[in-house]
C-alpha cells in the first residue's frame, strides 16, 4: 500500500516538474517587458479555482464529518460533562455558520471581483457604521459565550462538599504508570510524600500516620460508584503528567510537589456504556495527556463505573494499606 | 587604509558582514528557509511513524541513523523530532525568518530611511541568529539526542536527564541556542522600533505608514516585552539543571531515588514560558497580517478598508496578547477564578480578530483583483485565519478546554491559525517583494500551482486533526495504536500523513521557482504591481542608502487606489497614486 502511494506521489512529482520546466521555457520565451503581467485568461482561471476550492473545502469538511464524526467521544459519562457537551454544541452552532458565511463571502468576492479592465474598483476606505456593527456583533456573541462558559466552569471547579456522601480518591502518576488510593472508612487519606517511597509503597504513604492504615491502593484499574460525587486529588512522583479521562470530560495535571483537584459525578456504569456503544470491550480510560517521557504514549489505567453495591463489594475485597506492611 | 580594499574583503563585507538592511534581510530569509525545510522534513518523518506505526521506512533509516533501528524511530526520538520541529518552525522560520526578512527589507524602504537606525546592531542581530541556528542543529547530533521535552520544555521533564535522554546535553544546547536567539531577537526589535519612530522621511506621519510597518512595530514591541521573560525562565532552568537550585523542582522520585530539590514549582516555569509563549503566536502572526493587508489592497486595486480600525485592532491584539497566557494552563490546578479571568481576556481577542476579517472581506468587495501568487496566498491567509481562529473560541473557553486541552484538536487549531497563516503570509511576502529582494520576478504559473497544492494539502493535513482530538487522542503520542479506544482512527492518520508527504514534495516547486528566479528570472521593472508605497520608488538594483538622490517626500497615505474625481475619472489618470505624488489641485484631502 505504502509503496504504491509513494510511487504514485513520486510519479506525480516527476510529471509536474517536467511540466514546470516546459512552463519555465515558455515564460523565458515571452521574457520581455510584461512578464510579470497576469493575462486575463490566467486571472479568470484563478477566479474559477477560487470557487472550485470553496466547493472542495466544504465537501471535504462534510466528508470528514460523515466518515469520522461517529468516532468522536460517545455521550458524556459524567454529570458536568453533559453541561460541557451542551456548551460545546452551542459554540459549534455559532462557529459553523460564521465559518460557512465568511468563507462563501471570501471566495465569492474573489471570484466575482476578479480583474476586468473595463471596470473600476470602488474607492471605499471606511464606514463608521459598518465597523461599529461588526465590532458590536462579535461582542454580543462573545458576551453570551463567556457568561455561559464561566457559569459551567465555576460549577465544575467547585469542590465536592465534604459533608455530603462522596468518594475521595488520590491518583498518582509516575513514569509510566498510574496508581490510585482510596481514603478508606475514615474518609481521610494518610500523609504521603516521595521520601516514603519504598518497594511496593510506590505512592510514598507514611506508614506512621494512623489515617493511612485503612487506605486502599490499587494499580491497573480503579472503580467508582455511579451517581456518587468523586473527589480526586492528583499528585506526581517525578515529572508532570496529566490525568485525562475523556469520557468524563475530565482532565487535571499531576504536578510534582503540588496537589491538584478535580471532581465529577459518574452517571453511566461501564456495563451500560458497553450497551450504548454496542462494544463489549468498552472501558473507560484514564490516560496521560502531558508529555512525560519516552513511553508517554502508553500510560493508561482503566476506570470501572459500578453500581453502588458492586463498588462496595469490590472495595471490600481490596487489601488495606496496613495489611500490606 | 580605506583606499586599499582587497577583493575578498569586498566580498566579505558585501555578502557576509554586511550592515545593509537589504542584504541582512536576504540572509534572514535564506537561513530561515533552510531551517524551515529541515523542520518540514522532520514533520514528514514523524508523520510516517504516525500514519504507519512501527513500519520500517528506508528514508527514516537513512536520515535518522541510530535514532531509528531498522527504519523505525525510537519513541523518545519521536519526541526529539517533534520538539525540534516545533522549535524550528516557531522560532527559526516564523520569528527570525519572517520578521527578520520583512522588517529588515521593508521598514527602511517603506518609511523612507537610508538604512536601519543601527546597521551594526542589525548585523549582530543576524549573526546571533545564525549562531543560534547552528547550535540548534548541532544539538541534533549529540549524545542522548536533541531536546525532547516538547517545544514548551516544561520542567521537570526538561530538567532531568534521568527523565528522558534528550534532557542531557541536547537540552543544554537548546537553552544556549535559545538564549542567543533571544538576544538576536531583542537587538532586531529595538532597532525596528527606533527606526520606525525616528527615521521616517518628510511627510511620513505615523498614519501614513503602510500597515506592514505598523505590524512590524507592534511585533517588535511585543517581542521586547515578552522575550526577556523567556530569557529569565531559561536562565533559571539552566541554574536548576546545572547548579542545583530548585526554582522549578520539588519532591521528585526518579530512577529509584529521591532528588534533593525542594520548594520549587514547575507551574512557575509555565507562567514564565507562556508569558512569552502566547505573545509569540502574535509575533509570528502579526507580520503576516500586515503583509497580506498591504497585498490585498494593492492587488484588488482598492484602499484597505478601515485603515485606522486595522491599526486599532492590531494594537488591541498586541495588548491583549500579553494578558491571556493563562489559557494554556487551565488544567494545571490554577485558581478557578484566575481561569475565569483568562477566559474573559482570551475571548476578547476574538473581537479585534473578527474586525480584521471583516475588513479584509470588505477590501476585496467590489475590487478589481489581480491574482498574483501573492494575492492567492493572502486570500489563503484570510481563510486559515478564519478557520483556525474560530476553533480558538473553543480552546479559550476554560470549561470546554478541559476536554480538548493537549489533544490533537489543539494541534489542528494552532497549525491552521498560526502555522498556516504565518507561512502563507511569508510566501505571499516573498512572491510580492521578490523584485525588491532579488531584482527579478518569480514565475506566476508555478507560483499558483504551488499555492493550490499547498492550501489543499494544508487543510488535508490539519483539518482531520480536529476529529482526532474530539475523539480524545492526546498530542505528542508516538502512536495511538496502544489503545482499543483509538482503533478506528488509524485511517485518519493515513489520510493526514499522505497529505503531509504530498505537501512536502509540493514545496519543491517553490524551491525551484525561488532559486531559478533569483538567478535567472526575468529582470524586474521598478514598480511591477503598480503600487503606491515608497519601496517601489527605489532603483531595482540595490544601492547603499536606497535612493540615489534625496529621499522622496511623502504627501499622502499609501492606499489611494482607484480614486476617482466627480466625473468618474481616475484622479491623476491612473488607478494608483504613489505616496510621493502631491495632492492634485481639486483633490479632496480626506482623513482616513
Ligand atoms: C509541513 C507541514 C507540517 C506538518 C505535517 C506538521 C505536523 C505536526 C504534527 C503532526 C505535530 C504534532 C506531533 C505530536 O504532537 O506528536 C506537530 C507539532 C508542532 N508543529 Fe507542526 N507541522 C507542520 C508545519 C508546522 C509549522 C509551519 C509550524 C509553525 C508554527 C509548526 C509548529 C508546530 C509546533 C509548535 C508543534 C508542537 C511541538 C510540540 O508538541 O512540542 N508546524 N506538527
Ligand atoms: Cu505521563
Ligand atoms: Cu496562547
Amino acid at each position: 500500500m505504502m509503496i504504491i502511494l509513494v510511487s504514485v506521489t513520486v510519479l506525480l512529482i516527476v510529471i509536474s516538474v517536467a511540466q514546470i520546466l516546459k512552463i519555465a521555457e515558455l515564460s523565458a520565451v515571452s521574457r520581455g517587458e510584461k512578464v510579470y503581467h497576469i493575462s486575463e485568461k490566467e486571472n479568470k482561471l484563478q477566479a474559477i479555482l477560487m470557487l472550485v476550492f470553496l466547493v472542495f473545502y466544504f465537501s471535504f469538511f462534510a466528508w470528514q464529518y460523515l466518515k469520522w464524526g461517529k468516532y468522536m467521544l460517545p455521550i458524556s459519562a459524567s454529570e458536568h460533562g453533559v453541561g460541557i457537551d451542551n456548551l460545546m454544541n452551542v459554540t459549534w452552532a455559532l462557529i459553523i455558520p460564521v465559518f460557512i458565511i465568511t468563507h462563501i463571502l471570501l471566495f465569492w468576492f474573489a471570484f466575482k471581483y476578479s480583474f476586468n479592465k473595463n471596470r473600476k474598483a470602488i474607492f471605499f476606505a471606511h464606514s463608521n457604521k459598518l465597523e461599529l456593527i461588526w465590532t458590536l456583533l462579535p461582542s454580543l456573541a462573545l458576551t453570551v459565550l463567556i457568561l455561559y462558559g464561566l457559569n459551567n466552569w465555576n460549577k465544575i471547579m467547585t469542590p465536592v462538599n465534604p459533608e455530603k456522601e462522596h468518594v475521595l480518591i488520590e491518583v498518582v502518576g509516575q513514569q509510566f504508570s498510574w496508581g490510585a488510593r482510596y481514603a478508606g472508612a475514615d474518609g481521610k487519606l494518610g500523609r504521603a510524600n516521595v521520601n516514603f517511597i519504598e518497594g511496593a509503597n510506590f505512592m510514598g504513604v507514611d506508614s506512621t500516620d494512623k489515617n493511612a492504615n485503612d487506605d486502599i491502593i490499587v494499580k491497573g484499574e480503579f472503580h467508582v460508584p455511579v451517581n456518587v460525587p468523586v473527589q480526586f486529588i492528583f499528585r506526581s512522583n517525578d515529572v508532570i503528567h496529566s490525568a485525562y479521562m475523556p469520557h468524563f470530560r475530565a482532565q487535571m495535571n499531576c504536578v510534582p510537589g503540588i496537589k491538584t483537584h478535580f471532581n465529577f459525578v459518574p452517571i453511566i456504569t461501564t456495563a451500560e456504556m458497553k450497551k450504548i456503544t454496542k462494544n463489549d470491550k468498552f472501558d473507560y480510560l484514564l490516560l496521560c495527556n502531558k508529555i512525560c517521557g519516552a513511553a508517554h504514549y502508553n500510560m493508561q489505567m482503566n476506570i470501572i463505573v459500578d453500581t453502588k453495591e458492586d463498588y462496595q463489594k469490590w472495595l471490600s475485597s481490596q487489601k488495606q494499606f496496613s495489611q500490606n506492611n | 587604509m580605506s583606499t586599499h580594499h582587497h577583493h575578498e574583503q569586498d566580498f566579505l563585507f558585501k555578502y557576509i558582514f554586511s550592515t545593509d538592511h537589504k542584504m541582512i534581510s536576504k540572509q534572514f530569509l535564506i537561513t530561515g528557509f533552510i531551517m524551515g525545510f529541515i523542520g518540514m522534513i522532520m514533520s514528514t518523518l514523524f508523520r510516517l511513524q504516525l500514519g504507519w506505526p512501527g513500519e520500517s521506512f528506508w528514508i527514516v533509516d537513512k536520515l535518522l541513523g541510530s535514532w531509528a533501528e531498522n527504519g523505525v524511530m525510537a519513541p523518545d526520538k519521536y519526541l526529539a523530532l517533534v520538539t525540534m520541529h516545533g522549535t524550528i518552525m516557531v522560532f527559526f522560520l516564523l520569528t527570525a525568518g519572517l520578521s527578520g526578512t520583512f522588517s529588515n527589507l521593508l521598514i527602511p524602504l517603506q518609511i523612507g530611511a537610508r538604512d536601519m537606525a543601527s546597521g551594526f546592531l542589525n548585523m549582530l542581530s543576524y549573526w546571533f541568529f545564525f549562531v543560534s541556528s547552528v547550535i540548534m542543529l548541532i544539538s541534533l547530533g549529540v549524545e542522548g539526542g536533541a531536546a525532547s521535552a516538547g517545544w514548551t520544555i516544561y520542567p521537570p521533564l526538561s530538567a532531568l536527564p534521568q527523565a528522558i535522554p534528550g534532557s542531557g546535553l541536547g537540552m543544554t544546547l537548546w537553552l544556549i541556542s535559545m538564549a542567543i536567539f533571544i538576544i538576536s531577537s531583542l537587538l532586531g526589535s529595538l532597532n525596528y522600533v527606533v527606526t520606525i519612530l525616528n527615521l521616517r522621511t518628510k511627510g511620513m506621519t505615523m498614519t501614513r505608514m503602510p500597515l506592514t510597518v505598523w505590524a512590524f512595530l507592534f511585533t517588535a514591541l511585543i517581542g521586547i516585552v515578552s522575550f526577556p521573560v523567556l530569557l529569565s525562565a531559561a536562565i533559571l532552568l539552566i541554574f536548576d539543571r546545572s547548579f542545583g537550585t530548585s526554582f522549578y523542582l520539588s519532591d521528585i522520585f526518579i530512577g529509584g531515588q529521591v532528588l534533593e530539590y525542594s520548594g520549587g514549582s514547575p507551574i512557575l516555569f509555565e507562567h514564565l514560558f507562556w508569558f512569552l509563549g502566547h505573545p509569540e503566536v502574535y509575533i509570528v502572526l502579526l507580520p503576516s497580517l500586515g503583509i497580506t493587508s498591504e497585498i490585498i489592497s494593492t492587488m484588488s486595486r482598492k484602499p484597505i478598508f478601515g485603515y485606522r480600525a486595522m491599526i486599532g485592532s492590531m494594537l488591541a491584539i498586541a495588548f491583549l496578547s500579553t494578558i491571556v497566557w493563562g489559557h494554556h494552563m487551565f488544567v494545571t490546578g490554577m485558581n478557578p477564578f484566575l481561569g475565569a479571568v483568562f477566559t474573559f481576556t482570551t475571548l476578547l481577542i476574538a473581537i479585534p480578530s473578527a474586525v480584521k476579517v471583516f475588513n479584509y472581506l470588505t477590501t476585496l468587495w467590489k475590487g478589481n483583483i489581480k491574482f498574483s501568487p501573492a494575492t492567492l496566498f493572502s486570500i489563503g491567509l484570510v481563510s486559515t485565519f478564519i478557520s483556525g481562529g474560530l476553533t480558538g473560541l473553543i480552546l479559550g473557553d476554560s470549561a470546554l478546554d478541559i476536554n480538548v486541552h493537549d489533544t490533537y484538536f489543539v494541534v489542528g487549531h494552532f497549525h491552521i491559525v498560526m502555522g498556516l497563516s504565518a507561512v502563507f503570509g511569508m510566501f505571499a511576502g516573498v512572491y510580492h517583494w521578490f523584485p525588491k529582494l532579488f531584482g527579478r520576478m518569480m514565475d506566476n504559473k508555478i507560483g499558483s500551482i504551488h499555492f493550490w497544492i499547498t492550501i489543499v494539502c494544508s487543510y488535508g493535513v490539519f483539518f482531520p486533526m480536529h476529529f482526532l482530538g474530539l475523539a480524545g487522542v492526546p498530542r505528542r503520542y508516538y502512536t495511538n495504536s496502544e489503545f482499543p479506544l483509538f482503533e478506528n482512527l488509524i485511517d485518519i492518520n493515513v489520510v493526514i500523513s499522505t497529505f503531509a508527504i504530498v505537501i512536502a514534495f509540493g514545496q519543491l516547486l517553490f524551491l525551484y521557482n525561488f532559486l531559478y528566479s533569483a538567478l535567472r528570472g526575468p529582470k524586474a521593472p521598478q514598480n511591477p504591481w503598480d503600487s503606491n508605497s515608497l519601496e517601489w520608488t527605489t532603483p531595482v538594483e540595490h544601492i547603499h542608502g536606497n535612493w540615489p538622490g534625496e529621499i522622496p517626500e511623502v504627501h499622502r497615505w499609501p492606499y489611494d487606489y482607484s480614486k476617482v474625481d466627480e466625473s468618474g475619472e481616475f484622479v491623476g489618470g491612473n488607478d494608483f497614486i504613489p505616496q510621493t505624488t502631491p495632492l492634485f489641485q481639486n483633490e479632496k484631502n480626506e482623513k482616513h
